[in-house]
């Protein structure tokens, strides 16, 4: 069985990835903006007896080193093993498309043209004669779509017809002065017999467009002296020709005159209405002066809906896993056994299901953002204002990705193109509240704040953290990253209404990942606080009390004592032992020894404060039968201005280890993220005292 | 005159690009090259950012890049 390895390079935004879903069915992230595929990934599937490894590389508008997502895609196209190209273009916009393929062809490799969202385009009334747009090109080209399904068992028999080829000949037919200059480069190289992976021409090419890699690679050989003066005269030649002593402008000019005469020869356009979808809703939602409040009011009714909708189903998880705990104390009786299992494991992983529905809810929300195409109407809202603190209307995309998880955040912030955007973009994600933290404030409004204010708390809670960021941003690029501004320029997508199964599939794929984060890492994390909070075990004290409980007379004196035996016992556990040795840091703060515990263990993920939370509240509580559930115990046992600064901590503080891990990676060095951790626990902890004074003064 | 100047829902044809390599390659990815016809769509608050539209791409550019584009 031979294998066939292609690369699939496309613009930004024309279904690559939902194509390969299709093709492959895989299940890679699909969004309506550009930049959702940030690296590359591999698909691997098996058809006909070919065995097919599909590379999906970042979107790239042409082969430059613009931003680090096209440097990944020139990078593979230029040093790396493939067998073909799988060029997917957007039938809708098919000239700006076929100029990426103009320099794919230059590459002189094996091409195959998909000619994707032909639904669209049929609809838009545009046709396209695939027959002769092949001819032209020199390549076989495909229908396809990757919504409806159609085109793809062609578009496997082409690849793999185009991979049993012999030999590739180059079609590509430039304006005849450019072809005179090629020619004469490529029958100096045949003379001198110079050896080359790719061919002679596309090398000839490559010269002329003064590409870096290619000279550097000549320079040290002895025919690049006689080279030299064949390009040199070769450059007077277009100079003088175009009138113009840019190379790269000749090129585009090349380029743009193939796709030109490519389109007009083959596409057909029917008559178009005057104002299509786009514009319609445009109108509404870019409008200089409504469109920023229409985008504010829909991220309120977002948290609104989060917690009201979220709230009904909470209150069963709740009482369900209240239930579990007391089942199954019951069943194994009062045994070391009963008290992890229950105490332990299902008291952790219940306060983090506990949360499901809101995060699910919150995750569909961004999925809506990022499918329908709207997330790059906002960046456009937001640039004017984001400049002013010295960000890019490009970072909104990353900052919103960062109200889902930091980690794809992170990655996302690969779209910026300056490095130091990019790493002021990266320090402040983190003031982006991601999903993982929702638990916490869903838990701490619900237990101070009356329902009905709870959807507006949380809004606030969350824009108060943007703001915070921003502000952020400000400072630190006053400060530490001080420089010119990247250009903003940014392909606005047409809006489509994504498919129930693309969000069904986004969603639904993020509640599993919550949810095995919940039966596995915070699963072990649960049973090892439990375990730190229960030992060593103390028989001494136990035995002192056990005589002092005989002794009681009365049901009420019994039930103290069993009290204050149980809370002896926490707080000289290991977990007591380190919470009391940070008490003095968060005291100031307003937190207990657990409230500190909790906000350690949060730097291993923020799903495990809660249920550190449920698990210690859980403890030393054991008499008090009537407050069962989580949210009563937090409001038993922690003051409101405590609870405030506790969230004003969580909202700042460093994210998860698994997103501090990729920052490192995405920063480039772990002294930026020293630089994080310092920089936002001593934000963290400033805030929280302000907020903790505050709040005392009004209560 | 320069693209930041055009008003909304204007029509005019691009006759020089004067950005630096970079800037100017995108630029011709999306098709904003000389001879290409550029609509305006759309100006965000403070005119900081505007939306132009050529062909059937839409682009969003601040206006110090606009400033770069030559209209008549």
């Amino acid at each position: 069985m031979s294998v066939i390895k292609v690369a699939l390079v496309g613009q930004p935004n024309v279904g690559k990835s939902a194509l390969i879903n299709s093709v492959g069915n895989a299940r890679l992230r699909v969004g309506n903006f550009s930049g959702v595929t940030v690296k590359k990934e591999v698909v691997r599937f098996t058809r006909d007896d070919y065995d097919f490894e599909i590379t999906d590389l970042p979107g790239s508008y042409s082969l430059t080193d613009y931003t680090i997502e096209e440097r990944v895609t020139k990078h593979y196209l230029d040093d790396n093993d493939y067998d073909l190209i799988l060029n997917v273009v957007d039938s809708t916009n098919i000239e700006r498309n076929l100029y990426l393929t103009t320099e794919l062809l230059s590459l002189n490799k094996k091409v195959v043209v998909a000619l994707n969202m032909t639904d669209e385009a049929v609809k838009e009334g545009v046709h396209i004669d695939e027959n002769q747009l092949g001819k032209i090109l020199g390549v076989s080209c495909v229908k396809t779509s990757a919504v409806e399904k159609t085109g793809i068992d062609e578009l496997i028999q082409t690849l793999i017809k185009t991979y049993n080829l012999r030999e590739n000949r180059f079609h590509l037919q430039f304006s005849e002065v450019y072809e005179q200059e090629i020619c004469h480069i490529v029958s100096f190289l045949e003379e001198k017999k110079v050896q080359c992976k790719i061919s002679l021409k596309a090398l000839a090419i490559k010269l002329l467009r003064e590409d870096k890699d290619t000279y550097l690679r000549f320079h040290e050989e002895p025919v690049w002296i006689e080279l030299q003066t064949i390009v040199n005269e070769a450059y007077k030649h277009l100079y003088l020709h175009y009138d113009t002593k840019d190379l790269d402008d000749i090129f585009n000019d090349e380029k743009l005159a193939l796709t030109k005469g490519a389109v007009i020869e083959t596409v057909q356009f029917d008559k178009q209405e005057k104002q299509t979808f786009t514009d319609k809703i445009d109108s509404l939602l870019m409008h200089q002066f409504v469109g920023l409040p229409i985008f504010l009011f829909m991220m309120w009714g977002l948290f609104q809906l989060t917690f009201e909708v979220g709230s009904i189903p909470m209150d069963w998880i709740d009482a369900f896993f209240a239930l579990l705990i007391d089942a199954t104390k019951s069943f194994l009786g009062d045994t070391e056994l009963a008290s992890v299992i229950a105490d332990g494991a299902i008291a952790g992983v219940g306060a983090v299901v506990l949360f499901l529905p809101n995060i699910i809810i919150l995750f569909l929300g961004i999925a809506l953002l990022e499918t329908t195409g709207y997330m790059s109407r906002v960046a456009f809202l937001l640039d004017g204002f984001f400049h002013k603190f010295g960000l890019h209307g490009k970072s909104f995309i990353p900052l919103v990705s960062g109200f889902g998880c930091s980690v794809p955040a992170y990655m996302a912030a690969r779209t910026l193109k300056n490095d130091r955007d990019r790493l002021l973009t990266l320090f402040i994600i983190g003031f982006m509240s991601c999903g993982a933290r929702l638990p916490i404030y869903v838990l701490f409004v619900g237990a101070f704040f009356a329902e009905h204010h709870a959807g507006n708390l949380l809004f606030l809670i969350y824009i108060t953290g943007a703001l915070l960021g921003i502000i952020a941003a400000k400072v630190l690029k006053m400060t530490a990253f001080k420089g010119d501004d990247e250009p903003f320029v940014m392909e606005m997508p047409k809006y489509r209404l994504p498919s129930f199964k693309l969000i069904w599939h986004t969603v639904s794929g993020q509640a599993m990942m919550y949810l095995k984060k919940a039966g596995t890492f915070i699963l072990l994390a649960s049973v090892l606080v439990w375990f730190a909070s229960n030992y060593p075990k103390l028989p001494e004290i136990e035995q002192q009390y056990q005589v002092k409980i005989e002794q009681a007379d009365n049901e009420r004196a019994i039930s103290a004592l069993n009290n204050e035996l149980a809370q002896y016992k926490l707080e000289h556990s290991y977990l007591g032992i380190i919470g009391h040795a940070s008490e003095p840091f968060f005291a100031p703060l307003g937190y207990d020894w657990r409230m500190a515990i909790a906000l350690e263990t949060g730097l291993a993920a923020k799903e495990v404060v809660v249920a550190t939370l449920g698990v210690l509240y859980g403890l030393g509580e054991e008499q008090d039968e009537e407050s069962s559930g989580l949210i009563e115990k937090i409001r038993a046992n922690i003051s409101l201005p405590a609870g405030i600064s506790f969230i004003v901590f969580v909202m700042i503080y460093l994210p998860c280890l698994a997103a501090s891990m990729v920052f490192m990676r995405e920063a480039g060095s772990w002294k930026y993220l020293a630089y994080l951790f310092v920089f936002t626990t001593a934000t963290a902890w400033s805030l929280s005292f302000i907020a903790f004074n505050t709040a005392q003064l009004f209560t | 005159m320069t693209l930041d100047n055009l008003k909304k829902g204007q029509t005019a044809v691009v006759i020089a690009v004067n950005a630096g390599k970079e800037l100017k390659n995108r630029f011709s990815s999306f098709g904003l090259v000389k001879g290409a016809y550029v609509y305006t769509e759309e100006y965000s608050l403070a005119k900081k950012t505007m939306e132009i539209r050529i062909n059937k791409t839409r682009i969003a550019i601040r206006s110090s890049e606009a400033e770069k584009v030559e209209v008549v």
